[in-house]
């Protein structure tokens, strides 16, 4: 990809040439500092600054998510002791780490898809607007009503069409819902991908790229309006451009919804979270080693296990 | 024709090369090996019918179209046991082959798709794989087996539940009978055969399920879908072409059971199409029922009758095989 296609790329995509462009230096320097031996936390630190933080929304679902001492198991194996985390209401968290650390179970405790897992275990708690999601006589089927996910692959039904898609948590859910067209389009439209099938929302799901597929999936989800949602890896499989474009809508998301994402792109959680925690298995179970604003992560890591996993050092 | 011209202008156009492969030894061995074992069935079928053509020729031509469009089905002799006269006619045990199986692929099909995604989604551990065991088994279960049970045990109960039907659904053309003859009817027929065949559809139908995508599944209990909305919405739709493989796979087994059918069915040479009704028949059973004390020219005849009952399994899995090319592919 020469540079001018990626500053058309950037153009197309809405995002403003300037923030592109310091990207484009960032990773430069990233390689650079792979290279020499001073690491620059202060290079990710810049992205993460450009983020602007928000004011307080009216329009704001939920009163946030919280976490309690979670401990998680698959049979005998301990693989997350004591996360506790909060996520507030309308804030972008990351979770990063390398693979292995617990990240994704973590989060797939956070609307209780962990149990789906045979042999898995967990303990602690997990408030959802201050009820325990785990408390005995729990409807399981409406927390996840209010706690979305999106995979790392995307996998919109193939049995359904583009339109039916969007529609199938309410389906699904027996839900009903008064002006369906209305609530199609505003989906898509929030996902970023209403002008791209505005003329075909009768084909079928598995005929869209990987990442308008995604977006679809994003789409989906939001049709059953959840108050947190949970995305692991979103854009791990997607190209440049497709992954552009969901970090935009993760951010016009968390004008109202909770969001939470795991990422192996340092770059990405920078652009994107207002808060970061990082994970880390050393063969035990995985600890959450650091949490905190994203600016401070990226650019003042308190523990020197963060500060060389930012850097690139490893991972 | 276009490769081998000459281009009017710019660089010259070269000829395809032909790509071709050298395999090694062991590799062609092999090809040997599963081109004959995939070409065996092919020749066995063939050579069957062949076989059953060769041997029913001379009862087809003479009969002609009578064959498939009459009842009668006798052989008159004389004092000393010449032919008199004969006349085969094929048209009530075709008919009754269809009703039969019909009757038993309607019974089995939504049992055994309960039962497959009840051991697929719900069933666990030590009873998921006790289950399976079992379904297994039944599937190899001697036919006769299942003969003698609907003769004892499920024939005076089919009668009761005939003597309803009749009263309460009589007006239907199909429940409706001439005489108050329930015993070894159609349905009790169809009844056994479904019994027959629920295992092995169940077994097709479980295999299919239990590959569901689990990336789909997940995306529906995302989305705050309940078990059953999850199975209707992801596990069905994924699962159709093997449903309607089972049930094609068991429609062909009721076709052509033979001795089930013999056991506890009324053979009556006249199209009966009143299900309750205790008269029919099959085309195997016919075989089965005439086979024993057949003279040859009568031999001759089962030949032909066996010929027919093969076109007709042939027919009907055609017809399965394009209903599923047509339904089962989309958006899988």
């Amino acid at each position: 990809m020469s540079f001018s296609d990626s500053v058309s790329a950037s153009m197309k995509s809405g995002r403003d040439f300037q923030n592109r462009q310091e990207k484009l230096e960032k990773d430069a320097t990233m390689n650079e500092s792979d290279q020499a031996k001073s690491p620059k936390p202060s290079s990710l630190a810049s992205v993460a600054k450009s983020h602007i933080s928000r004011g307080n929304s009216a329009r704001r679902l939920g009163t946030g998510l919280e976490a309690k001492g979670i401990h998680a198991w698959f049979g005998s194996n301990h693989v997350l002791a004591d996360i506790s985390l909060d996520f507030a209401s309308g804030s972008v968290t990351a979770l990063i780490g390398p693979s292995g650390c617990g990240k994704s179970t973590f989060i797939r405790t956070l609307n209780r898809m962990h149990e789906f897992i045979p042999t898995a275990a967990m303990a602690g708690e997990v408030l959802l607007d201050g009820k325990d999601i785990y408390a005995p006589g729990t409807d399981v089927t409406k927390i996840r009503l209010k706690v979305g996910m999106v995979f790392q692959k995307p996998n919109p039904f193939p049995s359904m069409t583009i339109g039916e898609n969007v529609l199938s948590g309410l389906r699904l859910a027996q839900l009903k819902v008064e002006n369906k067209d209305d609530l199609v389009e505003e989906c898509l439209a929030r996902a970023g991908l209403w002008s791209e099938v505005k003329d075909r929302l009768g084909e079928y799901g598995g005929a869209l790229s990987g990442g308008q597929q995604q977006r679809l999936c994003i789409a989906r989800s939001l049709a059953v309006s959840p108050h947190v949602l949970l995305m692991d890896e979103p854009c791990s499989a997607l190209d440049p451009g497709s992954t552009l474009k969901i970090e935009d809508t993760i951010a016009e998301l968390s004008e109202t919804m909770t969001i939470i994402i795991v990422t192996h792109n340092m770059q990405q959680a920078a652009r994107v979270s207002d808060y970061t925690a990082f994970f880390l298995s050393d063969g035990g179970p995985g600890e959450m080693v650091e949490y905190g604003k994203t600016t401070e992560i990226f650019s003042n890591p308190r523990d020197k296990r963060t500060e060389n996993y930012v850097t690139g050092r490893f991972g | 024709m276009a490769i081998t011209e000459k281009p009017s202008a710019g660089p010259a156009i070269p000829t395809r090369r032909v790509i071709t492969t050298e395999p090694r030894l062991s590799d062609k061995v092999f090809r040997g090996i599963v081109t004959a074992g995939g070409l065996s069935s092919l020749i066995i079928l063939g050579l069957i019918a062949i076989f059953l053509a060769y041997q029913g020729y001379e009862i087809l031509v003479k009969e002609g179209t009578s064959f498939f469009t009459s009842s009668t089905w006798e052989v008159i002799t004389d004092d000393v046991g010449e032919v008199q006269s004969y006349d085969f006619g094929l048209a009530a045990m075709l008919v009754g082959t269809v009703l039969c199986a019909l009757i038993a692929v309607i019974v089995a099909v939504p049992v055994a798709v309960a039962s497959a995604l009840f051991m697929t989604f719900y069933a666990q551990g030590k009873i998921k794989a006790f289950l399976i065991a079992v379904v297994d088994l039944m599937a190899a279960f001697p036919s006769i087996l299942f003969g003698f049970w609907g003769f004892f045990i499920l024939m005076p109960k089919v009668e009761y539940w005939s003597l309803l039907i009749n009263k309460y659904l009589g007006w239907i053309p199909l429940f409706s009978v001439d005489a108050k003859i329930f015993t070894r009817s159609p349905f009790l027929a169809g009844l056994v055969l479904a019994v027959m065949i629920i295992p092995i559809t169940t077994a097709v139908a479980r295999e299919v399920f239990d590959q569901t995508p689990l990336d789909r599944i997940q995306a529906a209990y995302a989305l705050g879908a309940t078990k059953w909305a999850m199975i209707r919405a992801v596990a069905l739709p994924y699962g159709r072409g093997g449903v309607v493989g089972g049930a094609m796979l068991g429609l062909g087994r009721a076709m052509g059971e033979t001795v089930a059918v013999y056991t506890v069915l009324n053979i009556v040479y006249q199209i009966n199409w009143h299900v309750l009704f205790g008269a029919g028949g099959n085309v195997a059973s016919l075989i089965l029922l005439k086979f024993g004390e057949a003279k040859p020219l009568e031999i001759k005849g089962l030949m032909a009758a066996g010929l027919a009952l093969f076109l007709l399994t042939l027919l009907v899995n055609l017809l399965a095989d394009f209903i599923v090319a047509r339904t089962g592919k989309k958006g899988r």
